[in-house]
């Protein structure tokens, strides 16, 4: 089964990096690398990027053919995504195991979704 | 398939073991006769099939290998006395070596996920391409699996030989929980995206059908082969032209195959005749019975809710709790299924089809209304796109 992990940036989140040392924010990042390669070790991972500030993001519409563009229109949003981890696991229960040690938890910023399959069981 | 690739992946499994015990070295071997296996796959089709394939496969991948071996000693610096090891003199490889590489890629260091993948490569002699392709997940991926799983099982220190005998039976059931994973992967609705596919749930029975004529008194192999076979010899009947999904009690069973389930239903009274009885092959057994009834009102159910009896007390879970309830519901009506639903345990109240379950036992038992908001219910928290297609199309034809 596929799993796709949300870290989210919230308020409180955002409130804790502003408290943070340099090596705490060093350390923040180190916890990220580390749960990646542990990840791709278990073979698990399947890719995981750290997404750029929502104001640099465009939210597109379609109107009548014509393609429009907004800027930033998450600038006052509390909480958006910031990065993600896709990954293929046995359970729900062992990925949930697994986020446990990221440093976003203190915070609630993180969100494992499963991932819809094609498969189909004898009704 | 063309016959190059059946015949390639006939040949994998029996190259490694003739490398491997030749020079050792699992993990490079391994990388070898994957190498040797594209050329073949590049070079027999232009130019032909050489007269002996197997040896072919073997000087290539055995050249190939004493590069890769060279690289890797010349960047570790090793001293220039080691590369004159003197192979050993072949012993042909015996048909145990399968199974002993077959064990060694379900390696317990290894997940789940990386054993299919390690599996599919080194016994089923599918390119790394083919399985990323076969598992929906990029090539790239599939390749790290391989190699990562490959440096784990050289960490943990394993060797190419046979457990001790106090392990094979956990190590065997480790295996074949391995090969239904793979079925169960390629038992997959049909879409546009399977063109060039591999059909992981027929590489599944090739490689469980190997592992029987190694073990051919293991009444669990055996059980998993035939649960395979009768499984999948409803797949003609399974989706319609559209993909859609239907269910056993709606499939048209002339389209099932007829040579698939005595195969299978063969297999499985021998098994169950001769072996100590375990969970694939009651589950065999259960699917037997629904295979050998021509219409769906001929299903012997109490045979098959004795048969979900015996598996709850050897191998119970929330699957066979609800297909039990569903049997019970055949044998003594869709009431007495609602009520042992209403009873059972908590936790199994989570599981989506306990909504699947309950709409149908009411929408046989006559309540319409009830039963369309369990299916919207189940719908909506099923994890297979088909599935909820199916319920979704349940709940609106309830009104």
């Amino acid at each position: 089964m596929k799993y796709l992990i949300l870290i989210y940036s919230n308020p409180q989140s955002r409130a804790a990096w502003e408290t943070m040392s340099d090596e705490a924010r060093m350390e923040f990042g180190r916890a990220h690398m580390r749960f990646g390669e542990s990840l791709a070790e278990s073979g698990e991972l399947i890719v995981s990027e750290g997404l750029a500030d929502p104001a640099l993001g465009k939210r597109v519409s379609v109107q009548d053919g014509t393609t429009m563009t907004s800027d930033g229109p998450y600038a006052e949003a509390k909480e958006y995504v910031a990065g993600f981890y896709l990954v293929e696991a046995d359970s729900i229960e062992h990925v949930v195991e697994r986020v446990a040690v990221l440093p976003d938890a203190a915070n609630g910023g993180i969100e494992v979704r499963p991932v819809f399959d094609h498969s189909i069981l004898d009704l | 398939m063309s016959d190059t690739e059946d015949l390639l992946r006939e040949l994998a499994p029996q190259v490694l073991v003739t490398l491997v015990r030749r020079y050792g070295g699992f993990d490079t071997c391994e990388d070898a006769v994957q190498e040797a296996l594209l050329a073949a796959s590049v070079q027999w089709p232009k130019e032909g099939r050489p007269d002996n394939p197997k040896g072919w496969l073997i000087t290539v991948a055995s050249r190939r290998r004493l590069e890769l071996w060279r690289n890797e000693t010349a960047r570790r610096r090793r001293e220039t006395t080691a590369y004159v090891q003197t192979p050993e003199p072949t012993p042909v490889p015996s048909i145990d070596d399968t199974l002993t590489l077959l064990l060694l890629c379900c390696h317990p260091s290894l997940t789940l996920v990386s054993k299919v993948a390690l599996t599919l490569r080194a016994v089923g002699g599918l390119t790394t391409a083919e399985i990323a392709r076969a598992l929906l997940v990029p090539e790239a991926t599939v390749g790290q699996r391989i190699s990562r799983a490959k440096a784990r099982i050289k960490k943990s220190g394993a060797q190419f030989r046979m457990p001790p005998r106090d392990e094979q039976p956990e190590r065997i059931a480790a295996v074949l929980r391995v090969l239904y994973l793979i079925f169960n992967e390629g038992y997959t609705a049909s879409s546009g995206s399977t063109l060039n596919r591999v059909e992981l749930s027929s590489e599944a029975i090739r490689l469980t059908r190997q592992l029987y004529e190694q073990l051919p008194g293991d009444g669990e192999v055996a059980g998993l082969l035939a649960l395979m076979l009768l499984t999948d010899a409803r797949r003609p009947a399974r989706t319609g032209p559209d993909g859609a999904l239907i269910p056993l009690a709606e499939q048209d069973r002339d389209r099932w195959d007829a040579d698939a389930i005595s195969e299978g239903t063969r297999l499985i009274t021998h098994a169950l005749a001769t072996a100590p009885v375990g969970p694939y092959q009651l589950q065999a057994a259960i699917a037997a019975v629904h295979d050998e009834a021509a219409r769906v009102q001929d299903t012997d159910w109490p045979q098959i809710l004795g048969l979900y009896d015996l598996l709850d007390g050897v191998a119970p879970g929330p699957m066979v709790t609800l297909n039990r309830i569903v049997a019970l519901a055949m044998v003594r009506g869709p009431r007495a299924g609602l009520e042992q639903l209403a009873q059972c345990d908590p936790a199994l109240a989570e599981h989506h089809r306990v909504h699947a379950v309950r709409a149908y036992l009411l929408e046989l038992a006559g309540e319409p209304a009830a039963a369309r908001t369990e299916y919207e219910l189940a719908a909506r928290r099923t994890l297979s796109i088909p599935e909820q297609r199916f319920l979704e199309s349940r709940a609106k034809r309830l009104g």
